[in-house]
């Protein structure tokens, strides 16, 4: 079983002191770690944003897509390689803004991978502008006059379009969320991994701070992953940071969902059957047609 | 002359500045480095009054200039700012704008185009979009990047050219340094662009039209395109009018290219953007060593001004053309192929030898300037020609 600190390479983080994404990137090497994958058993797709950053740090046969793109990326690899654990990193401005579109299909295919978004609710590689989960009204340098849309709701989403494992965590809480990215990346079928993961230089509303006084585990108060409608229900559990007091305003983390029964596009797509395109109809001999206009 | 304020600023501020003063009417954008701060300064003009604008921020790229398409064709004045991956994400909308004859003005912040992933300037992202039918301008400096902005107004609304235009500067370069700038004050300007008359607006409701409709299967489709073809010819004239009109307002003069020290010059360079700086500098220097060096700027890059290049060069012997931008699979990069068609015609052909420099803000030296000289003044008397393109600098 590789060591948790043989999942870093020598490249040091350029990350921000105390930013989430280290939270998150500890989490991952433990999960690779007490999963035993080897550094040839799993991939990394990751798109465009600090947390694209990690492609440097994590040792794995990476790609660093393309703004939004980290999807079809991955999508194209779980189904070359169906033997990889196909893990895909992405951020809220990346996978949620120009990647929107793929984020829905990828869902709505059940291909087979880990889909992790780290969310911090803002830009911080572009220094503090407005991404789509940004709360209603923030003030931001891209709108000062206030943010006019509501956030993107990714687990709603998610479950709104059959997604079959859809799950929140907390980049300020390692030990769970390490058995979140487990038990994501067991799941065969799409899974979707939400984080919230505190920019310390760019957010001043969605802090460490802020998320501690409010997260509370699924688990421990009895959610059943199974039901989801109840999953649906907790996914619309809006919390403006503006508005809301930790009394009455909590975060949910954990699994919203699961469901291990549902096929894969992996197994439809290269599964046994007669596809209806054999049926296509043979190129048709012609000479004669041609031969009549001599 | 109206009295000007001199201010020590970014390239990108004197763009959001130039904005402002144009008043447009909408402006769509997303964020890219080194674009952003364009958009975050209009953003907190917006916000603070100073501006009327629509402003929207947008989810991507090619929202961003699919809303200036929308706004535009209503009868806007619409403006946006963008860089590498935003301007090739914006593809399709790109000939959607220049196609549909829509007077769009779009700040461009220089830079390398992925992969491998890379922010620093070079100018892959715009060249690549030199065919896209757009009017393109070129500042060497924050102050050519503030009066091209508002120079691009009055030129894509002229009733003879209704294209796009796009004004481009170089990333983090111009950009991002901190340089001298004159400002006109905002009436002047205001003036000088004066108000937006657009022709055939969606919201002109009593003339109802539609764009964008099909034109294919033996519709006019074909004379769509030469009459974009005669609208980017007929801009040469604008860009030059409007060239002239602004020099006499601002005192600072515009042609389609600069020339320096190219009267009785035996070598030269051919150059675009922020380098022309840098090659400026070496020729002084090399002048004063008694070598006849020269400058030539482009600074109107789409329409071509072929015929002023040519007359340029007439009396060189080697001239060097410096891209910072490939044309993979070409004899060189995109301004060598213009300048070498430029020259076809003359009656007095020099040598011309292509370097490709900078790519991804690879530095470029004074030194390395000097060394493309020492070759054109070597092929001046008598060494064979290089062929290109030559990676300069490359490691």
């Amino acid at each position: 079983m590789p060591e948790v600190k043989e999942y870093t390479t020598p490249h040091k983080p350029t990350w921000c002191p105390g930013c989430g994404n280290f939270g998150m990137w500890e989490a991952l090497k433990r999960a690779l770690s007490q999963l035993d994958l080897d550094f040839n058993e799993f991939s990394v797709v990751w798109g465009i944003g600090c947390h694209g950053n990690g492609a440097d740090f994590l040792r794995t046969q990476g790609f660093h897509a393309l703004h939004g793109r980290s999807l079809p990326v991955a999508s194209a690899l779980s189904l070359t390689r169906p033997d990889l654990k196909v893990i895909v990193e992405m951020g809220d401005g990346d996978g949620y803004g120009l990647g929107m579109g793929h984020f829905i299909h990828s869902v709505r295919r059940n291909i087979d991978m880990t889909c992790i978004a780290h969310n911090n609710q803002i830009y911080g590689l572009t220094t503090g502008q407005a991404s789509p989960t940004t709360e209603h009204l923030m003030r931001t340098v891209s709108t000062p006059g206030g943010v006019l849309e509501e956030p993107v709701n990714p687990l709603g989403l998610a479950l709104a379009q059959g997604a079959t494992f859809v799950a929140r965590g907390f980049a300020g809480d390692i030990p769970h969320l390490t058995e979140l990215y487990k038990q994501a990346i067991g799941h065969e079928g799409f899974a979707l991994i939400d984080v919230f993961q505190p920019c310390v230089t760019w957010n001043k509303l969605n802090t460490f701070s802020w998320f501690r006084e409010r997260v509370y585990n699924l688990e421990d108060e009895g959610h059943d992953p199974s039901d989801r409608r109840a999953a649906f229900e907790l996914s619309l559990t809006t919390f403006h940071e503006m508005t809301c007091t930790p009394d009455e305003c909590r975060v949910p983390i954990g699994v919203f969902y699961r469901d291990d029964e549902v096929p894969t596009y992996n197994e439809d797509a290269t599964g046994a059957g007669d596809p209806g395109y054999h049926k296509a109809t043979k190129p048709r001999d012609i000479s004669d047609l041609i031969a009549a206009f001599g | 002359m109206p009295e000007q304020k001199t201010v020590a600023t970014t390239g990108n501020s004197v763009v959001a500045e130039a904005f402002r003063q144009c008043a447009p009417d909408v402006v769509p954008a997303y964020p890219i480095t080194p674009q952003t701060t364009i958009v975050e300064e209009f953003a907190k003009f917006v916000a603070q009054g100073r501006v009327h604008a629509e402003y929207v921020p947008v989810e991507s790229e090619h929202s961003a200039m699919s809303a200036c398409v929308g706004a535009s064709a209503a009868g806007a004045r619409v403006m946006t700012a963008t860089s590498s991956q935003g301007l090739a994400l914006m593809w399709e909308e790109l000939h959607i704008a220049s196609g549909m004859r829509l007077p769009i003005v779009m700040a461009n912040a220089n830079r390398a185009l992925s992969a491998p992933i890379n922010i620093h300037c070079d100018h892959s992202d715009v060249m690549g979009a030199r065919d896209t039918g757009w009017v393109m301008l070129f500042a060497e400096t924050a102050q050519e990047a503030y009066d091209n902005t508002i120079m691009s107004i009055p030129i894509a609304e002229d009733p003879e050219v209704l294209l796009p235009v796009m004004t481009c500067l170089d990333g983090f370069i111009t950009t991002h340094s901190i340089d001298r700038v004159q400002l006109m004050d905002d009436e002047s300007v205001s003036a000088f662009v004066g108000e937006y008359k657009p022709v055939n607006a969606l919201l002109d409701l009593d003339n109802p039209v539609s764009h964008g409709s099909f034109a294919g299967l033996g519709g006019p489709y074909f004379e769509f395109k030469r009459s974009q073809r005669e609208a980017i010819d007929r801009s040469k004239a604008v860009v030059e009018r409007v060239g002239a009109a602004f020099s006499e307002l601002s005192g600072r003069p515009f042609g389609l290219i600069e020339t320096d020290m190219m009267d009785d010059a035996e070598v030269a360079v051919v150059v675009i953007g922020s380098t022309a700086g840098n090659v400026r500098h070496v020729a002084k220097q090399l002048r004063a060593e008694g070598v006849k060096a020269g400058l030539v700027k482009v600074r109107c890059f789409r329409p071509f001004p072929y015929a002023e290049l040519a007359a340029a060069l007439a009396g060189v012997k080697a001239v060097a053309v410096l891209d910072r931008a490939e044309s993979f699979g070409a004899e060189g990069g995109p301004l060598y192929l213009e300048t070498r068609s430029a020259l076809y015609d003359a009656e007095h052909r020099p040598a011309v030898v292509n370097y490709v420099y900078g790519l991804g803000g690879s530095d470029v030296k004074l030194e390395l300037i000097r060394s493309v000289f020492t070759d054109l003044s070597d092929i001046a008397t008598g060494t064979p020609a290089l062929h290109g393109p030559v990676y300069l600098g490359a490691r």
